[in-house]
């Protein structure tokens, strides 16, 4: 098993015909992910890549049977793109696309919430289940199929874990980039409640970074519901307050939303935090050993 | 993207939100036209503030009152050029280049209004405090529950009655409250429509006539929203921002200067901060973060080195690249070739995993540049940290 996606899993390019639609849509489907079909409008009718295009979403779901859509289109269209997606009843929308003005995913986030769409993203690598689906823009070749669950707001970070997993020969189920943003569809929460119900998932890595307290939440779910090990890493331990550290939700304001308080938020519920990142890849590997020897 | 206040007090002013009369001068001589000006008016006294993208002014020596178009003007000609230090400010300071000279007001009560966009909720919340002049982090840890709070409904905005609310709760008098209803009413709509991502108003005073001013101002801008406001671009003050941060924002590199010597480049904003991390566990201290993004290319990374050597407090350059749709040999290429062309001198110690990594570390090897190739984030950040020391 493996949480939201595998090889059923029919996806749908929003912004296909567009340079990285393109390149990572054919990447995804070298990987084995059922690509049905994009939608770029002014361009329905035509095929591109192989694949049909279509004008609108809804045309597009109601011919290809998608469940999934993966939007690559630019931020001024993007969170019109992802309610046109939730609108055509899409059960699963991700969103790569960096840069989306915060007014726009406010409205965006507000016309999710009486529909039955699930968001990942925006402003993230998207989704992979190693060996059965990827859908996103992460370096397929570093994964490898197996026990551990990862969420991260981070997106290199991320890679840089599963690279630490998959040359100490530790696979995962499922890896998810949540994003960088401050307003995004998937949290920390709703990914742990996922990874705590999945039976292929055996321990969860939760990478966080500095801004908001999406992390303090997660701790307090871990604490009360969750079975599984968690082993945590909080990037910006080091970054200055009132800067925004690249992504836009990665800001010290206000004196809240350090890496100290995080870390120790998430210790307190048990978590085992490693410290540098050098070490996520060993507290796993210890964390998975005691798990098997309790 | 941060203004000034008496650009903030310009924008709220369209929006029907009451401000002081006031000019923003730049001479000695504006700012005596501006006071005398007021006065004429019948102001009965004048206010002078110093105007930086940073708080706390008015301990910092910032805001002076003046009773006189003269003193004004002599409070000015002291003022501008001088380095104002603030809390916020760092010990380095601003150099005043910009000033406000404002009419005073009988103050009555000092309160507090702001904006900020709530992540938990999604959505903007309209907070409100009696506790004015006072920051609202320092109300927050003390007393949270002096805050009041409006959660806003995108859709529909600021509603009346919510505002009513929080004008009552403030012990606003009933004769106020259309006044404060219209004056956060349209508070609200200049932070939607000008997609601010923070609105403080601190303080939001009362005056001995019954009148509501917002006494001060700050406003800071979604830079992401900022492609659909030109009018708001032309507010930048590029005089408030650090140099090299100007110059990187050209090339759409990510770059913040910081206080240590090891200088580091990065694709990716949280792996840019793990490396900042742990540069300071191996016992150095960044020089900076950079985040060159997912895509950099050659002439991107050749930028990225320029800025990075621009800093003369930087010994060593640590670059550690995970390349997932950037490939490892380009950019070796893009290293070795900014390397020929800012000649570069100190030493450079590269990480690089992903794509086509062998033919990567090829190019560097044959290079003929000395460049130190680590295997792990650890062996970087220790590699780095030795050769900063060494070279200082």
């Amino acid at each position: 098993m493996s949480i939201l996606v595998d090889k059923s899993t029919r996806v749908i390019v929003q912004g296909l015909t567009g340079r990285e639609g393109t390149f990572h849509a054919k990447a995804c489907a070298d990987y084995g992910t059922q690509i049905v079909g994009g939608v770029t409008p002014g361009k329905g009718g035509t095929t591109h890549e192989g694949w049909p295009v279509f004008n609108g979403v809804q045309e597009a779901v109601d011919k290809t049977a998608a469940d999934t859509s993966i939007i690559f289109v630019p931020p001024p269209y993007a969170a019109d793109a992802i309610m046109e997606a939730a609108d055509a009843e899409v059960e699963l929308i991700i969103c790569i696309t960096e840069g989306i003005p915060t007014l726009d995913m406010v409205r965006a986030w507000e016309f999710l919430q009486n529909r039955r769409a699930r968001l990942i993203g925006p402003n993230c690598p998207g989704i992979i289940s190693p060996g059965k689906c990827k859908i996103g823009i992460m370096p397929a070749r570093i994964h490898k199929q197996g026990p551990v669950g990862i969420v991260s707001r981070s997106g290199t970070l991320t890679y840089e874990a599963v690279y630490q997993l998959t040359t100490r020969g530790i696979g995962q189920s499922t890896a998810i980039g949540i994003g960088g943003d401050p307003i995004i569809g998937t949290s920390f929460v709703d990914a742990l409640e996922l990874f705590n119900r999945d039976p292929q998932t055996e321990a969860v890595i939760m990478i966080g970074e500095i801004g908001g307290n999406a992390e303090e939440a997660a701790a307090e779910y871990v604490k009360a519901h969750m079975k599984k090990p968690v082993v945590g890493f909080i990037a910006g331990q080091t970054a200055p307050p009132g800067r925004r550290m690249g992504h836009a939700g990665a800001i010290i304001s206000g004196g809240k939303g350090t890496a100290a308080e995080k870390i120790k938020a998430m210790e307190a519920a048990g978590i085992r935090v490693a410290k540098s990142p050098a070490a996520i890849g060993d507290t796993v590997a210890a964390a998975i050993g005691m798990a098997a020897r309790a | 993207m941060k203004i000034h206040e008496y650009q903030a007090k310009g924008i709220l002013k369209k929006y029907g939100v009451a401000v002081p009369r006031g000019e923003m001068a730049e001479s000695r001589e504006q700012a005596e036209t501006a006071a005398r000006n007021l006065f004429g008016a019948g102001a009965s006294g004048v206010v002078v503030k110093a105007q930086i993208h940073a708080g706390g002014r008015g301990k910092g020596g910032g805001v002076k009152i003046a009773k006189s178009a003269e003193e004004a003007s002599e409070i000015a000609s002291k003022m501008l050029g001088m380095t104002l230090v603030t809390h916020q400010t760092g010990p380095e300071g601003r150099i005043v280049r910009r000033l406000l000279i404002e009419e005073t007001l009988p103050i009555e009560r000092e309160l507090y209004l702001g904006i900020v966009i709530d992540r938990a909720e999604a959505r903007p919340v309209f907070m409100a405090s009696v506790a004015g002049g006072m920051e609202i982090e320092q109300v927050a840890a003390e007393n949270p529950a002096a805050i009041l709070k409006e959660y806003i409904d995108p859709g529909m905005g600021l509603e009346a009655f919510q505002a009513r609310k929080l004008a009552f709760a403030l012990g606003l008098k009933p004769q106020q409250i259309n006044q404060a209803v219209q004056f956060m009413t349209g508070l609200y709509k200049a932070f939607e429509e000008t997609d601010s991502s923070l609105m403080e108003i601190n303080p939001f005073i009362t005056c001995t006539a019954g009148r509501l001013f917002a006494l001060d101002a700050k406003m800071n801008f979604d830079d992401n929203a900022m492609f659909r406001h030109p009018e708001l671009r032309e507010l930048r003050d590029i005089t408030e921002e650090d140099p090299l941060e100007v110059e990187a924002s050209k090339y759409a590199l990510n770059y913040i200067k910081l206080d240590g010597n090891v200088g580091c480049m990065v694709n990716g904003a949280g792996l840019a901060m793990a490396t900042m991390d742990i540069i300071k566990y191996a016992g150095g201290m960044p020089a900076n973060f950079l985040d060159v993004g997912g895509g950099a290319n050659a002439e991107q990374v050749t930028h990225a080195f320029e800025i990075l050597l621009s800093d003369k407090n930087v010994k060593a350059v640590l670059i550690n690249i995970f390349g997932g749709i950037l490939r490892v040999d380009t950019l070796a290429t893009g290293v070795v070739e900014a390397a020929k062309k800012t000649q570069i001198q100190l030493p450079i110690v590269l990480r690089l995993e992903g794509t086509n990594v062998e033919a990567g570390r090829e190019i560097l090897k044959q290079s003929g540049f000395n460049f130190i190739v680590a295997e792990t984030m650890k062996d970087a950040a220790d590699k780095v940290v030795a050769a900063a020391r060494a070279s200082a």
